[in-house]
């Protein structure tokens, strides 16, 4: 330890990368903050003290600010008239108007329905497989084959979602391999994306292809801090291999399966909205399309932006409950939740 | 030690199961039947994780004919390699690789010098406002404008067309900016006081004492940020009104989607289609062809990350 002043003192010596502007910012934080009496003094020290700490976070607010806060703000456009090239915030108060509309549109509920069906699957067929996966590559005693199967794993993971899509449509298309192994086995070929009943099935496993191995890294984790002494306990009780998994391994896991599964259930309405872009076409649009295509639709596309932002909104706010409700029956009912 | 503590972590999951140590015991004949099935299907998945590779590869390097009739799979028929030349005589595809590269590039250090900032100040346990700040960072990750109110801004901004847009709004990551708020809590806080007591003020100890400690976690994030920005394409894709703008991501969906429209069409378009399957193979191997070649090299740093970010975070 006592070699890294050392170390550190060899480097050259770099001065500032933030611009010089850091009075002014403190300066108008101070102001900001004198509305509350009691915090008066502390705060002045502690921005007499922690200046130059402050003054690192002026930037990343500013970001935080303009391109989190801000379009969270922009949302008041579902309430109100929107020009294009006019005021970011709108012109003219329309109260529920815009969500009216979608609440009378028979095309809403239809890509409401798919999202909650595509949402549904993916969780309830891709959120078990990586726990799975991490248990059977737990019973592996050959460190180097596991290895080499958790590096091949991983891989797609890292591909672009453009290159998931192109493998998609390479692998389902009439002379795919997909079609090969059908017609192998005595079918005929299946124009399998252009086809309504098979998008899900599509979609899901491209999905499960991608993320599962990844998804191990969180649960092979969690395995080695299961403490030892109690497989040997288990063991001397009698226990085989599956219940000391049953009675051992699973319930040392179970707090991050739960905290993914929060974390699955908030995401649940957002079904992989790029990837569906990428993969449907209006013959698939009966399963296919989904609540956030359908708002890029109806707003970037058609420009109907009020419009559009009122779906979004109605989404969001039911993404945010689902997490803050399957947080709170966590922490009530298993004593685990995110915060 | 708080350096090679990510690789450390990073070991540790590829440890043989620990039992084996001091496992006395013979396995139960239902047991080693089952070792041989865990094996077996190990082995399926890793074919099946290959496969798509495998068959673009094949594909890349195949003569039309034969990816027309459904012959090429695992080995390329009629070998050549004019898609390749085809492929990288257009020019385009090329000013859209080093749009990649740049965005990439650009993007990735606007990402680093912010997310350190910002996790730095945050990583101050006596900071007065830190929970808040902290609160105000978590909660984007739970609730966000959505995609019409982040458009409507970016235009109003003027980033259409620009770079702008697709580096500004990624610059932090919450969650890479979580991982390394944890790396830098973990470090020795005598370190730091030292640093103090020496004269240095907050920026000489980040520069001088903790950044130089700080290499894993830095190649860790620089990692994160690239891949994430080599593979993006939605944001081009929205606010990029010239071809020449686009990053490669882009150039190859639209080489996808212009196919599929072809094989919708049907009649003359399905041998429209065929060609493109060819090209769009080779444009998906040279897309990836960074990303696999590093892979090997990348993949234990991305490993530690998530585990930095979920241990600590």
């Amino acid at each position: 330890m006592s070699a890294h002043p050392g170390v550190a003192a060899l480097e050259p010596p770099i001065t500032e990368v933030t611009p010089g502007d850091e009075p002014p910012a403190t300066r108008r934080r101070r102001r900001k903050r004198t509305t509350d009496p009691r915090a008066k003094i502390t705060w002045r020290k502690a921005l007499r003290r922690d200046w130059q700490v402050y003054s690192l976070l002026v930037l990343p607010l500013v970001f935080l600010a303009v391109f989190r806060y801000l379009p969270m703000a922009g949302n008041v456009i579902a309430f109100r008239r929107f020009r294009p090239g006019g005021s970011i915030f709108g012109e003219e108060w329309v109260g529920l108007r815009y969500f009216e509309m979608f609440i009378n549109d028979a095309k809403f509920w239809q890509v409401f329905q798919n999202t909650v069906i595509l949402g549904g699957l993916s969780l309830l067929i891709i959120f078990p497989l990586p726990i799975i996966l991490a248990l059977l590559l737990n019973e592996l005693r050959s460190a180097k084959f596991k290895r080499v199967v958790q590096t091949i794993s991983y891989l797609p993971h890292f591909m672009s979602i453009v290159i998931v899509a192109g493998i998609v449509f390479q692998l389902f298309s009439m002379q795919g391999t997909v079609n090969q192994i059908v017609e192998a086995i005595g079918g005929d070929p299946v124009s399998f994306m252009q086809r309504p009943d098979w998008f899900r099935t599509i979609y899901i496993t491209s999905e499960a292809w991608q993320t599962v191995g990844w998804g191990t890294i969180l649960y092979l984790a969690a395995l080695t801090q299961i403490d030892n002494t109690l497989y040997e306990a288990a063991r001397i009780d009698g226990a085989n291999r599956w219940k000391q998994t049953w009675h051992v391994t699973l319930p040392g896991i179970r707090p991050t399966m739960i905290t993914l599964l929060i974390l699955n259930i908030g995401s649940f309405m957002a079904v992989g909205f790029e990837k569906v872009l990428l993969l449907y076409n209006p013959l698939t649009y009966p399963t296919a399309d989904v609540i956030s295509t359908y708002l890029y639709r109806i707003g970037i596309v058609s420009s109907n932006f009020s419009y559009a932002t009122a779906i979004g909104l109605f989404e969001s706010i039911i993404g945010l409950t689902l997490i803050l409700s399957a947080n709170a029956i966590s922490r009530r009912l298993v004593g685990t939740s995110l915060w | 030690m708080v350096t090679t503590q990510a690789s450390e972590l990073a070991d540790k999951i590829t440890e043989p199961y620990p039992i084996r140590k001091n496992a006395l015991l013979k396995d139960s004949r239902g047991y080693r039947i089952f070792r041989v099935v865990n094996i077996t299907v190990l082995y399926l998945i890793m074919f099946v994780t290959l496969y798509p590779f495998i068959n673009i590869v094949a594909q890349s390097f195949s003569s039309e004919g034969f990816i027309n009739s459904g012959q090429v799979n695992l080995f390329p028929r009629g070998f050549n390699v004019e898609t390749y030349k085809t492929v990288m005589a257009d020019s385009m595809f090329w000013v859209n690789y080093r749009n990649t590269v740049l965005y990439t590039v650009v993007g990735t250090v606007i990402a680093l010098v912010m997310t350190t900032m910002f996790a730095y100040a945050l990583s101050k346990k006596h900071l007065k406002g830190r929970n808040a700040f902290i609160l105000i960072a978590v909660f984007t990750m739970f609730f966000n404008g959505g995609l019409i109110p982040n458009y409507v801004l970016i235009n109003a901004l003027g980033f259409k067309n620009t770079l702008w847009a697709i580096v500004v709004p990624n610059a932090i990551s919450i969650f890479n900016l979580l991982v390394m708020k944890a790396f830098f809590e973990n470090m020795p806080e005598e370190l730091e006081e030292a640093a103090a007591i020496d004269g240095l003020s907050t920026y000489g100890t980040l520069f001088r004492i903790v950044l130089p400690l700080s290499k894993a976690v830095i190649a860790t994030m620089t990692l994160f940020y690239a891949v994430s920005f080599w593979n993006s394409w939605f944001a081009a894709f929205l606010y990029m009104d010239k071809r020449e703008l686009y990053p490669v991501t882009v150039y190859l969906r639209n080489l996808i989607k212009g196919a599929e429209t072809a094989t919708s069409v049907g009649g003359a378009g399905a041998e429209v289609s065929a060609v493109a399957a060819n090209i769009q193979s080779v444009t998906m191997v040279l897309t990836v062809l960074p990303i696999i070649m590093l892979y090997p090299f990348i993949q234990k740093y991305f490993v530690s990350g998530v585990m930095l970010g979920a241990v600590k975070g």
